[in-house]
C-alpha cells in the first residue's frame, strides 16, 4: 500500500508505516456531562492508537459524535468520528464533515447506521439519503477533489482518513467479499470488521479478500469484543443480528464458573487477537469493549500490543 | 394499487361527533380491490356507525354511496346533488380521493375513513404487501426487478447491510431482506456481476423531496 | 315483568342446516321459537353486511350454520364463511355490542337433534346477555323505566 499519507492522522501514519494498529471504542454518554468521556479517556489513554466515537449507536440518543470527539482530543487521544446515514441528509453530512475536520478530527468511519427500530425513538423518520458506500464516495470527493456533492468547490478541504465497517458474518456470505470490494472501489482506506468469534468463517472471508488482493488496497482491522459473562455471549449469539458466535465458544463460557467468566472472556479475546496477528492481510485489531473500557488496556497488554508505538 | 387500511372505529366516531346526517362515500378503485373502501366496506362501516349512534340514543342518518373513483373530477361530480344535503362526508378513498373531494366541495367537511398505507399488491386475497415508494426514478433495471428503496428497511442502494440474517431483515424476522431478494434474483438471471457496480447517489428531486409532483400528457391538453 | 324473548336470526345453508331444521321438525324435536331461519344456497353467501343489517334491525343474536368441514356443496363456501363471521365479532365489539352475539356452527343435514341443540343453547346464551341495545321493543321499555 502506498506509504504516502493523505492526512495528519496518527492511525494512518502507523498503518502506512506497516505497524500493527490497535483501535478502541468509546460510547458517548446519554447526557451533557463531559466528565463521563474524560473518565473513559483516562482509562483508554495509550492503550490503543485511536478510538471510535460512536454516533448514536443502536439508535439511542447520545451526545454527538463530533463534540465527544473534541472532548477526547482535549484529553490527548485520537478519535475516529463515526457517522451514520440514518440521521442526516447529504447537506448535514457534508456540513458535519467540514465541522469535524475544522475541530481537528482526523479519522472518520462511514456507516449506514442501525435501524431506528432498535433505539429509544422507534417513532423517528429515518433519512438514508446516502448509504455507507456513497458516504465513503462523498468524503473521498470532498477530500481528494475538493468538491461538494453538488459540484461546488470547497475552500479548505477536510483532511480525513476514511474508514468503514464490514460484517463478514452477515448473509449472504458469498457477497461479503464483493461488498468489501465495492467499499474499496468507493475509496475506503481502512476497515474495522464486526466482532470476530467465528475465526474459521473469518479466515474463509479473509482468504477471499487476499485472493482478490483487496488487503493491498485497504487496511483491515479485525474486530474483537470480550464477553463479560455467559449471559452476554448468549445474548450476542441469539439477539444481535449479523453476529456469529460458535456453539463451542458459548459452551466454553457456560462451563466457566460465574466469577471467572469475565476473565475467560478476556482470555478468548486475547487468543483471538493472537490468531488475527498471524493471519495474512490483517493490519490491526479493533477492540470493542462495550461499556467495559477499563479492560481494553488489559487485553492489549496480554496480547502483547503494548506499549503502543509512537510516530 | 394504493392500499389503505380502515382507521380505528373510535377515531371515526370522534370525527362524526355532532353530525346528524352524513354521506359515507366509497371508491371503486384501488381500495375496493384491497377490500377496505369499496361498496361492501361502505355498507359495513355505515351499519356500524348507525348501530353505535343508535345504541347511545343519538341516531345518525347515513347516505351510502360509492363512485367509480374519487380521484377523478367527473366521478367526484356525481355526488354534487347529495353533498349539500349532508353535514359531512366520510370518504373511504385513499388520501388522494379524500383531497379531490375536499377540493371540489369546499363548504362541506371531509373526513378520511382510511389510513393510506402503501403502493403494493395482493399476494393472495386479503393479504397486501408494499412494493413501490414512488421515488420517481425507477432503478429496477439494475436490481433484478426488486426495489431496494421499497424493500430494504434502510432503502440502501448498495446493500445489504450487516444485519441481513438468513435472508431476513434485522428489524423483523418476518421481513425479507430486500437485498437478499435482489441477490437471489441476480443470481437466477446470471447477472451477479451487476452487484459490484456501485449505484450512484440518488437524485431525490423526482421523489416527494422535490415538492408535490405532477405528470402532464401534453397531447391531452386543450 | 314479561320474560325477555330474543330475536335470533339463523342463516342456514340449504344443503345442511336447513335440512337439519326440517329433520328436527319431522322428529318432533322442540327448539325455541326465537329462531328465525333464513335459507341460503351456501353459508359462503353470508357477508358481514348480512349480519350487521340483522343487528341494525334489532336482532339480539345472529348465527350462521354451514356444512361440516370438507362437505361443502361448493367445495369451500363454509371455510370462507367461518372467518368472516368471526371477523364480525370484532366489528360488533367496535360498536359496543358483545361479540358473543354472533357465531358460526357446522352441521350436516342428518343432524336434526344437533340443530335443535344449537338453537336451544344459542337462545339461552342470548337470554343471558339480555336484549341488544338496538332491539327497539325492549329499548322503549327501558327508556320508559328510566
Amino acid at each position: 500500500m502506498s506509504g504516502e499519507c493523505k492526512t495528519d492522522s496518527r492511525l494512518e501514519k502507523l498503518l502506512r508505516s506497516g505497524k500493527f494498529a490497535v483501535t478502541g471504542e468509546c460510547g458517548p454518554p446519554r447526557g451533557a456531562d463531559p466528565e463521563v468521556i474524560r473518565k473513559k479517556c483516562a482509562l483508554l489513554k495509550d492503550k490503543a492508537d485511536a478510538f471510535n466515537i460512536t454516533d448514536n449507536q443502536t439508535s439511542v440518543v447520545r451526545m454527538s459524535s463530533i463534540s465527544s470527539a473534541v472532548i477526547m482530543m482535549q484529553q490527548g487521544l485520537e478519535p475516529v468520528m463515526q457517522m451514520v446515514c440514518r440521521d442526516r441528509n447529504r447537506i448535514a453530512i457534508q456540513s458535519d464533515i467540514l465541522g469535524g475536520a475544522a475541530l481537528g478530527i482526523k479519522n472518520m468511519l462511514c456507516l449506514s447506521g442501525d435501524h431506528q427500530k432498535f433505539g429509544d425513538h422507534p417513532q423517528a423518520k429515518n433519512v438514508f439519503d446516502l448509504d455507507s458506500i456513497q458516504l465513503i464516495q462523498t468524503v473521498r470527493r470532498m477530500r481528494d477533489e475538493g468538491k461538494f456533492l453538488g459540484g461546488e468547490e470547497i475552500k479548505g478541504v477536510p483532511r480525513l482518513f476514511i474508514g468503514a465497517a464490514e460484517n463478514p458474518f452477515a448473509d449472504p456470505f458469498e457477497i461479503r467479499v464483493p461488498r468489501l470490494a465495492k467499499k474499496v472501489a468507493a475509496g475506503v482506506e481502512f476497515i474495522q470488521t464486526q466482532c470476530i468469534f467465528n475465526l474459521k468463517k473469518f479466515g474463509e472471508w479473509m482468504k477471499g479478500v487476499v485472493d482478490r488482493g483487496l488487503h493491498e488496497k485497504v487496511f483491515i482491522l479485525g474486530g474483537v469484543t470480550p464477553f463479560k459473562s455467559f449471559g452476554m455471549a448468549r445474548y450476542m449469539a441469539k439477539n444481535v443480528p449479523g453476529m456469529d458466535v460458535p456453539d463451542e465458544l458459548l459452551q466454553r463460557m457456560k462451563d466457566t464458573p460465574k466469577e471467572q467468566q469475565a476473565d475467560e472472556g478476556i482470555k478468548i479475546a486475547v487468543e483471538t487477537i493472537q490468531q488475527l496477528k498471524e493471519m495474512p492481510g490483517i493490519s490491526g485489531v479493533h477492540i470493542m469493549a462495550i461499556e467495559w473500557e477499563e479492560k481494553v488496556g488489559e487485553i492489549a497488554e496480554k496480547a502483547g500490543l503494548l506499549p503502543r508505538p509512537t510516530v | 394499487m394504493v392500499v389503505g387500511e380502515r382507521k380505528p372505529f373510535e377515531e371515526i366516531m370522534k370525527m362524526l361527533e355532532g353530525h346528524k346526517k352524513v354521506m359515507v362515500l366509497g371508491c371503486g378503485g384501488c381500495v375496493t380491490v384491497c377490500l377496505t373502501g369499496g361498496q361492501d366496506a361502505v355498507r359495513v362501516l355505515s351499519s356500524q356507525i348507525r348501530m353505535a349512534r343508535d345504541k347511545d340514543g343519538n341516531p345518525i342518518e347515513i347516505i351510502e354511496k360509492t363512485v367509480e373513483r374519487q380521484c377523478d373530477p367527473e366521478y367526484v361530480d356525481q355526488v354534487q346533488e347529495i353533498v349539500p344535503d349532508v353535514d359531512a362526508v366520510l370518504s373511504m378513498a385513499c388520501g388522494a380521493g379524500v383531497q379531490f373531494m375536499a377540493e371540489r366541495y369546499t363548504k362541506t367537511p371531509l373526513y378520511p375513513a382510511l389510513n393510506t398505507t402503501f403502493v403494493g399488491g395482493s399476494v393472495k386475497e386479503g393479504y397486501y404487501v408494499e412494493r413501490c415508494q414512488t421515488c420517481g426514478e425507477c432503478k429496477l433495471a439494475y436490481t433484478g426487478g426488486i426495489c431496494p428503496i421499497a424493500r430494504c428497511s434502510k432503502s440502501l442502494l448498495n446493500g445489504p447491510c450487516g444485519g441481513s440474517t438468513k435472508g431476513k431483515c434485522e428489524i423483523d424476522p418476518n421481513v425479507d431482506c430486500g437485498w437478499q431478494l435482489i441477490l437471489d434474483r441476480l443470481r437466477d438471471l446470471d447477472q451477479m456481476d451487476r452487484y459490484e457496480q456501485i449505484l450512484e447517489i440518488a437524485d431525490w428531486r423526482t421523489s416527494r423531496d422535490g415538492g408535490p409532483r405532477k405528470m402532464i400528457r401534453e397531447d391531452f391538453q386543450r | 315483568m314479561e320474560e325477555f324473548e330474543p330475536i335470533i336470526v339463523a342463516f342456514c345453508c340449504h344443503y345442511c342446516a336447513y335440512g337439519a331444521a326440517d329433520l328436527a321438525g319431522s322428529m318432533r324435536l322442540n327448539y325455541p321459537t326465537n329462531i328465525r331461519v333464513i335459507r341460503l344456497p351456501c353459508s359462503g353467501k353470508v357477508t358481514p353486511v348480512f349480519i350487521l343489517r340483522a343487528f341494525e334491525k334489532g336482532a339480539d343474536g345472529v348465527y350462521v350454520a354451514g356444512c361440516m368441514e370438507g362437505d361443502c356443496h361448493f367445495i369451500h363456501g363454509n371455510l370462507v364463511s367461518k372467518p368472516r363471521v368471526l371477523y364480525v365479532k370484532k366489528l360488533l365489539q367496535e360498536v359496543g355490542l358483545e361479540p358473543e352475539r354472533v357465531d358460526f356452527f357446522n352441521m350436516s343435514a342428518a343432524m336434526g337433534p344437533r340443530f335443535a341443540e344449537v338453537a336451544r343453547e344459542f337462545t339461552e346464551r342470548i337470554k343471558q346477555l339480555g336484549p341488544s341495545p338496538l332491539n327497539k321493543k325492549y329499548r322503549k321499555k327501558s327508556d320508559q323505566a328510566a
